[in-house]
């Protein structure tokens, strides 16, 4: 490894002015706790091994784990570690599974993640928080507007700054057409691992809609840096109401393709019946969020339960399963792009008028027309973008419905221009902590079903 | 979101922890050592999920307000807990200090800190004893330090034709 990354760009090689003596050295001494991969049942912990067998059932009844009653029976020899990925093309980017496999069956399995950790979280903190939109916007690749919208809504909280209704509104409509683009283009790669090309096609074919939507009203079709501390980075293009009701009627209709290609299809059913099913106890305690979690019957879903943005002002359902499997992830999502569509409709109707971000000169630039004739104008715009905003002292968590479940962002303001600490609550770290119990005792066969029923976006897992 | 209740009330365990209002949100200050007795008392009262766990290193801003009783100390584990059934968060901030990084872990308590846990040691140190599985998560296994520590440096990459900066 230490050819990979020479020393010279190693961090610790530069902290010259290192505050507390022998912190490298004992840096150094703390390195190498274990082993990331699935080793033998035989060389591993009887809790671990609790675990990878989906053994983490701690209801609320019973507190501490067993260790004697994990089944750890079978010996040696008899079953086989088969490692999958990083480089698969049905694991949803740089996902590594193991898993110990008998015959045919899953026994225990191990994601093994990293793959594309590339340190956000660190260059969030050096990064200003103007700056810190187009970071965390390239986490979750396939919600990125959600990823600037908690971020926004942190850097706002600690700021304690109102935006007005505009913003609110034009945030919730990219949102809701973000969750469209999101679900389908699951559903296109879901269709792919279960061999259905077809719904590859189709569901890219919609998906571009609403990024051609996205790319006229921020410039990009990916990485927006559209929603910012304070508001949106531009109002609407003219014209835009015609493009969204465009958007949301074609694939409105072409939602029945859908239906008639996998919902009644036999095959597809087959293959997802019964496959992947987990429990809503298990999930909750393996913080587990979003559509799996609805799936599997918890009617949770933060627009609904802890609102914010302007959701308590439209109507919408909750899409809610009952048997967990992943069937019922297919339909949870299916069914939440027709509730988000119901919602974009809403939105086509009530948008107001007026700013698109806040009037507050410490938050927001100058519009561009203004620095021509105010100096005043021209200082604000100089000191926002070398200097920055500096909230107070605090730290805050915010969290949003994300596509794939809870999306939080803990930020630590040291009353300075640059945030402290920025952490993101990664709705598929969490998640991908639930596919051992949804793989053990199933299929190998099933394991590419599973998975992929997961939605982990390996962007937002490692970030 | 207004708290509905007092939660000290609901849970004697609260009593004699330091607490203050952050933001709207509810923070609680226990020790190390009843840390987990404590999520395990909230636990019982409804807040069934720890939607995040992580760690914060204040090198750089260890005068930061607490309440008082809290010794302020370099690191912080921050544990987000909710509660589906009161729609309610409630934040956990324990102190650990630098010379024994180590925190007990709320994997008995909460299975879905596992990924967490193993995130905060990897990138901010923080050894959790009891945890089945305290290998790396992000980084590779025998990668040397933790990154998200303030005194470990992000690196440049050097570039031709351009002075390398100083350090900031």
């Amino acid at each position: 490894m230490n050819d990979e990354h020479p020393g010279e760009l190693r961090g610790d090689d530069q902290a010259t002015p290192d505050p507390i003596g022998g912190a490298s050295l004992r840096l150094a001494a703390e390195t190498g706790e274990g082993s990331q991969e699935l080793a033998p049942a035989d060389e591993t912990s009887l809790v671990e091994l609790a675990i990878e067998q989906g053994g983490v059932l701690r209801l609320p009844e019973s507190d501490a784990l067993d260790p004697d009653a994990a089944d750890a029976t079978f010996g040696a020899g008899e079953t086989m570690i088969l490692n999958i990925g990083p480089q698969h093309p049905s694991t949803h980017g740089v996902l590594r599974m193991m898993v110990e496999l008998q015959g045919e069956t899953v026994l225990r399995s191990k994601p093994v993640v990293g793959y594309l950790h590339t340190g956000m979280e660190k260059t969030g903190e050096e990064l200003t928080y103007v700056q810190g939109a187009t970071n965390v916007t390239r986490m979750d690749y396939l919600s990125p507007l959600h990823n600037e919208l908690v971020y926004s809504l942190a850097v706002e909280k600690l700021l304690a700054v109102e935006i007005p209704p505009r913003a609110t509104w034009i945030r919730m409509l990219m949102c809701e057409l973000n969750r469209i683009s999101s679900h389908i283009m699951w559903a296109a790669t879901n269709g792919m691992d279960l061999a259905s090309t077809t719904m590859m096609i189709f569901g890219l074919r919609e998906r571009d809609l609403v990024l051609q939507f996205f790319e006229k009203v921020t410039g990009l079709r990916m990485n927006h840096n559209y929603i910012r501390p304070g508001g949106v980075a531009a109002d609407l293009p003219d014209g835009w109401e015609d493009d969204v009701a465009v958007v949301v009627d074609t694939i409105g209709a072409r939602l029945k393709d859908y239906d008639e290609l996998l919902t009644g299809q036999p095959i597809f059913r087959e293959r997802t019946e019964g496959v992947g099913v987990v429990s809503a106890e298990l999930l909750l305690a393996l913080s587990a969020t979003g559509p799996i979690l609805r799936a599997a019957g918890v009617p949770w879903d933060l627009r609904r339960s802890m609102p914010y943005l302007a959701y308590e002002e439209v109507d919408f359902d909750v899409i809610v399963g009952t048997s967990g499997d992943c069937f019922d992830r297919y339909a949870v999502r299916l069914n939440e792009v027709r509730e988000s569509i119901r919602i974009v409709r809403q939105i086509l109707e009530k948008m107001p008028s007026g700013d698109y971000r806040s009037e507050d000169k410490k938050v927001t630039p100058p519009a561009r027309a203004r620095i021509n004739e105010s100096m005043e104008a021209l200082i604000h715009h100089f000191k926002l973008f070398t200097r920055g905003i500096e909230p107070p002292e605090g730290e805050v968590y915010v969290a949003v419905e994300s596509p794939r479940g809870e999306l939080g962002c803990y930020l630590v303001s040291d009353g300075s221009n640059r945030p402290m600490r920025m952490h993101i609550r990664a709705p598929s770290f969490a998640n991908l902590q639930a596919v051992p119990a949804m793989l053990r005792d199933g299929l190998i066969a099933d394991l590419i079903a599973i998975l992929s029923s997961v939605d982990p976006v390996l962007g937002d897992v490692d970030r | 979101m207004a708290p509905s209740g007092s939660l000290a009330g609901q849970v004697p365990e609260l009593g004699g922890v330091p607490s203050a209002d952050s933001s709207g949100d509810e923070v609680f200050f226990p020790t190390r050592a009843s840390y987990v007795s404590l999520a395990t008392a909230l636990r019982r009262v409804g807040f069934i999920t720890c939607s995040d766990l992580c760690a914060v290193d204040y090198l750089t801003h260890a005068d930061r307000p607490l309440p008082a009783g809290v010794q302020p100390a370099r690191f912080e584990v921050v544990v987000n807990l909710l509660s589906h059934a009161e729609a309610r968060r409630v934040r956990l901030r324990v102190m650990v200090p630098e010379d024994d990084p180590v925190c007990p872990t709320l994997f008995s308590v909460y299975p879905g800190t596992e990924n967490m846990e193993r995130e905060a040691y990897d990138l901010m140190g923080i050894r959790f004893t009891g945890h089945p599985d305290p290998s790396r998560i992000l980084m590779p296994e025998d990668w040397e330090g933790h990154p998200l520590r303030r005194d470990y440096g992000v690196g440049r990459v050097p570039v031709q034709f351009k002075e390398a900066p100083g350090p900031r």
